[in-house]
Order: structure tokens, then C-alpha cells, then sequence
């Protein structure tokens, strides 16, 4: 990695503290602010059935461009998605976080997953890994890209209508 | 216990038990699910000869098989042994499948090739032991159907009316012939199965339930259901029923029934048009069905469900979008708007399943006993074909289903 690239890839300490905060906006319901982190390139994408499918071919639980995040951000926001009205509760852990790659601009970071959800239905754990692609933006860090393979993708699953 | 159904099933309200009784549901099993006709998937899901997937008819594992000679067979996943699965992968291709316990092997129309150290059993050739096949399979467009009854309706019998409405989905694509290629989406409720199937024709509840996608999307869909629409629920008899958008989408434009138009799919309209002529134009503005094939082939315009029972209070929506062969520039619009829609995450099903997952959790409650299903039952009448039929947002369509359900949980009907 050479020196610029140093600066424009991120450590893993940075890499941990934007997941953790990206975490925390998605498991407190904090709409605006989670939407804030996506670039205007953004891609969140949540295959089914596996995790090398072509989402342009095969069905996805999610698969959203920008324009796309921020319909769900504005159905949300109704206050009658009622998926999501009441929201879930939740909470997440993330862990075995690792830097991949940086390509270009990008830092690509992988790192698991643990999700409880409580909601009347009952709990329900969500857990996988989790892919970003992170980019510096200024003295902020900006989300362009997450992938999220649930070890159940190839399951039936719950209505899955928080931010994951 | 012998169930009254013509109790618990009057013109204008069902029983809450049918929604929560462990007997009721394992005699539906019976009297629905292993004896009439059951959407199972699609010829395009098994496209070459040895490709095969697996499948559900209720709690019944199936392997959906096509052999050498394009035959597609449905057998049961059950080794004629000692029981093993015979097939652990979803898919695949293979003429042949191998069970892992003791190694006995099977054609992939059921029959068996052989058993490993045949002296066991008097040499070889001794022993004919097949694997169980779906008595009755018949397609439709396409669709793959199975009948565990050995004899009964046909399946063109069993559609009746709701075959002409898939020949509508068939004829929106250039070749004549719609794909689901696209795999599946399994989405998982508490819920019992039939709150699904009401669900899907009930055009009262979309202006509320999906009012919050409605509202921020700028979609018209809302409008097709309310008071002041011209379209129609129709019952369309054997259970059958759909919502007949039609009436409203004739006001409109090409596509318009997609939400889109024709400068946006150049390529597809043109196609249409060089293939249909004048009657192109009908095709495009009518679009595509909103029909419920009883008991468990949904097709919502852009999307196919495959209702799946797991328990009283559970079941899987299986949901794929809609590919129509010869036409790659809609192919990609109809997925993606389809993944936007539908399955755990869709801004339009995941409020569905909220719903009826609620109604499951609300049923539980003693009183009242009933559940409603009147609206509309004043204003229906006949259509020119002899069609039941009422306001775009009435219950005609519940009332059909519930009407062939009860001759077919008391045996009049098969
Ligand atoms: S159970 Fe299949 S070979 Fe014995
Ligand atoms: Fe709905």
C-alpha cells in the first residue's frame, strides 16, 4: 500500500468506529442520519438464496440504488410502514471486523453480524456478514456500498423491514 | 370430531376457528392440499433435461425433475428404503439420484437402477421399489401443477375462468410464453394460510395498509381501489377470483399499467406491436392479471406467489418476478420492481404480512366469534359472462374463495 493510498484507505480503527456508529443509526431508528452516511453512488444489497447471485438476474431481499434507499427512508419516515410502526427493537453486534482491500478510492471492509429483534411477533436473531465500501469524504467517512448475507439467505425468512 | 362446515362458513361471515384449529388444518390437508390441484412452480425452472428442484406441496418435499425425454415428473424425496432424503441439494442436473444411506440409486422419473451388494437381496434385479411420484402433474401456461389424487377434475377443469387469465400474463410477452428464472423469495409469516389468500384479492385494504409506499412513490395504484374506480372483483368460480383493473387502465395510456410508458420500453412496444398488430394495443393498455388461482397461485401483475401451508399459524409466501420470454429491457424493470415490492423487505408485502400476521394474533381473542365478509354483498351482480361481481374494494372474490372451500372441506366438490 503506498503512502497515499494509506491516506485514502482507512485503518482498521476507522473502519470499526463508521460501522459502529453506521450500527447504531440503524438499530435507534435514526432515519435521517443513517441516510446521511450513503454516497450518491450508494448500492445496499441483500442477496436471497445465497451470496453470489447476479441481482440484476436473480430475485434479492434488498437491492437498492440511492433513489431506492431514499423511498424506504421516506416510507419509513410515514410513520405507517407497519413493518416497522412500531419499530422493531433492536440491537446488533459487530465483530471479526477485517480490512479486504482498498480499491481506488474505496476501503473495502468485511465483518460479521449478530441482530436481535424483538418485536409482538416474538425475537428473532439475524446474523451474517457483512461487506461496506467505504470512502473518504472530507474529514467525514461515506457509505457506497453494503452487502449483507444472512447465514439464513437461503431460508424462508420474517418480514425483514428495519434497516439492516 | 366431525366439523360442521356449514356452520362455520355462512354467506356473510366465516369462524374464527378455521384461521386456529389444529384438526381444521390437517383435514385442509387432506381434502385441499393432497387432493386437488397445487401450483408447485414453473416448466422454466427445470429448462434442460436432468435439471431438477426441490419444492413443497404442503409439508411434502418434491423433487421437480425434467428427464432425457423433456417429461417433467414430480417425486416425492423419500428413498423407498429406509426413508433417506434421495436429494439434499435445491437444485441441479443429474439423470439420476443417489441416496447417501446405503447407496440405493433412482431415475430421475422415480425408478430405481439399483442397490449396492444385491446378494442381500437374492441378486440383482430383485427388488422393484420406486421412489413415490406425484400421481397427477399437469402444466398450464407453463405452471407446473400437482393433484396427489389419483383421479379427479382435470386441471383445465380445476382453472376453469382463471385459465384465460393466465393466457392474459402469457400473451404480454413477445415469444407467447412467460420464465420464472429469476429464483425464489421465501417469506415466512404467523399466520394461518387462508388470511393470505384473502389478502391477495382484497382491494379494500391497499389504500390504507400501503398507503405509506403510496404517498411517497406518487403511485396511482391507490386510486384503482377506491370508491370512485371503475374496476371490479370478480368471482371467478372454483375459488378463483381477481381483481379486473382493466376498466380503469383502458383510460390510460400504453404501460401505463406498469407505471411506465412506451418511450421507456422502445424495444419491447415495438416487438409487441410486429407480433400482434392492431391488437397490440389492447395487450398494452390491459397489462397484466391480478388473479388468485385457488388455493394457492397468486399473480399480482408483475410478481407470482406460491402460497405454501407449514402450520395453522404458519406459512411461506414463495415470490418470483414475472420474466417474460423474448423481452430483456422489461425483464429488468419487472425485477427490479418486483424486488422492490415483494418478500421480507418489499415496501409492499412486508405491511401485507404485517397484517396478516396481526389477524392471526387477533383471532386468538374469543369474541366476537366471527369474521366479516359482507361488504359488497348488496351491490353484486352478474356480469355478461355470468360472473359474480362487485366494486373494485368488495369482498366478492373472499366470498368465492370461502364458498368452494366449504364444498370441498364437506366433500360436495373435489
Ligand atoms: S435409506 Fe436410502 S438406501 Fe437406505
Ligand atoms: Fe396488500
Amino acid at each position: 500500500m503506498s503512502g497515499v493510498a494509506g491516506h485514502i484507505g482507512l485503518d482498521v480503527r476507522e473502519a470499526e468506529r463508521f460501522l459502529y456508529r453506521e450500527a447504531r443509526l440503524a438499530d435507534e431508528h435514526d432515519y435521517d442520519g443513517w441516510e446521511a452516511l450513503w454516497t450518491d453512488d450508494a448500492l445496499y444489497w441483500v442477496p436471497a438464496g445465497g451470496d453470489d447471485t447476479d441481482p440484476e438476474r436473480q430475485m434479492s431481499v434488498i437491492y437498492d440504488n440511492r433513489h431506492r434507499i431514499a423511498t424506504r427512508i421516506k416510507q419509513l419516515k410515514t410513520g405507517k410502514r407497519y413493518a416497522q410502526s412500531p419499530p422493531s427493537n433492536l440491537r446488533r453486534l459487530i465483530s471479526n471486523v477485517e480490512i479486504v482491500t482498498v480499491e481506488g478510492t474505496d476501503t473495502v471492509v468485511g465483518a460479521n453480524f449478530l441482530i436481535v429483534e424483538s418485536r409482538e411477533r416474538g425475537t428473532t436473531m439475524w446474523a451474517g456478514r457483512a461487506t461496506y465500501r467505504l470512502r473518504r469524504a472530507g474529514d467525514d467517512i461515506r457509505l457506497a456500498y453494503k452487502k449483507v448475507v444472512l447465514v439464513d439467505s437461503a431460508q424462508a425468512l420474517f418480514t425483514l423491514a428495519f434497516l439492516i | 370430531m366431525t366439523v360442521q362446515y356449514s356452520e362455520l362458513i355462512q354467506p356473510e361471515r366465516v369462524h374464527g376457528s378455521l384461521y386456529t384449529d389444529q384438526d381444521i388444518f390437517a383435514e385442509e390437508l387432506q381434502r385441499i392440499w393432497y387432493r386437488t390441484w397445487v401450483c408447485v412452480g414453473h416448466v422454466s425452472e427445470v429448462a434442460r433435461p436432468g435439471d431438477y428442484v426441490r419444492k413443497k406441496v404442503a409439508s411434502q418435499d418434491v423433487i421437480m425433475t425434467r428427464s432425457k425425454d423433456g417429461e417433467v415428473s414430480l417425486l416425492l424425496n423419500r428413498c423407498a428404503h429406509r426413508g433417506n432424503l434421495v436429494c439434499e441439494d435445491q437444485r441441479g442436473n443429474s439423470s439420476t439420484f443417489r441416496c447417501p444411506y446405503h447407496g440405493w440409486t433412482y431415475r430421475n422419473t422415480g425408478e430405481m437402477l439399483g442397490y449396492p451388494y444385491n446378494q442381500g437381496y437374492g441378486g440383482k434385479g430383485k427388488l422393484s421399489l420406486n421412489l413415490g411420484r406425484v400421481p397427477r402433474v399437469d402444466t398450464y401456461q407453463g405452471f407446473v401443477f400437482a393433484s396427489f389424487a389419483a383421479d379427479g377434475p382435470s386441471l383445465k377443469e380445476h382453472l376453469g375462468a382463471a385459465a384465460g387469465e393466465l393466457d392474459r400474463l402469457a400473451r404480454l410477452s413477445p415469444e407467447g410464453e412467460i420464465e420464472l428464472t429469476a429464483g425464489w423469495l421465501q417469506h415466512r409469516a404467523k399466520a394461518n394460510w387462508k388470511l393470505l389468500v384473502e389478502n391477495e384479492t382484497d382491494g379494500y385494504h391497499p389504500q390504507f395498509v400501503h398507503g405509506s409506499v403510496f404517498s411517497v412513490t406518487g403511485s396511482h395504484i391507490g386510486t384503482l381501489y377506491s370508491d370512485k374506480s371503475a374496476a371490479v372483483t370478480r368471482d371467478l368460480g372454483g375459488g378463483h377470483s381477481e381483481n379486473d383493473l382493466r376498466p380503469e387502465f383502458r383510460k390510460m395510456e400504453p404501460m401505463n399499467w406498469f407505471g411506465t410508458s412506451e418511450a421507456r420500453v422502445p424495444d419491447y412496444v415495438a416487438k409487441m406491436r410486429a407480433l400482434h398488430g392492431e391488437q397490440a394495443e389492447e395487450i398494452l393498455i390491459e397489462g397484466a392479471p391480478h388473479v388468485m388461482v385457488f388455493p394457492n397461485l397468486f399473480v399480482a401483475e408483475i410478481s407470482v406467489f406460491m402460497i405454501n401451508p407449514v402450520a395453522v399459524d404458519e406459512t411461506v409466501q414463495n415470490v418470483t418476478a414475472v420474466q417474460l420470454k423474448g423481452a430483456p429491457e422489461m425483464n429488468r424493470r419487472l425485477l427490479s420492481q418486483c424486488i422492490g415490492s415483494v418478500g421480507p423487505a418489499g415496501m409492499l408485502l412486508a405491511d401485507d404480512s404485517e397484517m396478516y400476521e396481526r389477524n392471526q394474533r387477533g383471532v386468538a381473542a374469543r369474541v366476537p366469534e366471527w369474521l366479516d365478509i359482507r361488504r359488497g354483498a348488496h351491490r353484486e351482480r352478474i356480469d355478461e359472462n355470468g360472473f359474480r361481481i362487485g366494486a373494485a374494494n368488495d369482498e366478492t372474490g373472499m366470498r368465492g374463495f370461502w364458498s368452494h372451500y366449504r364444498s370441498l372441506m364437506e366433500g360436495k366438490a373435489r
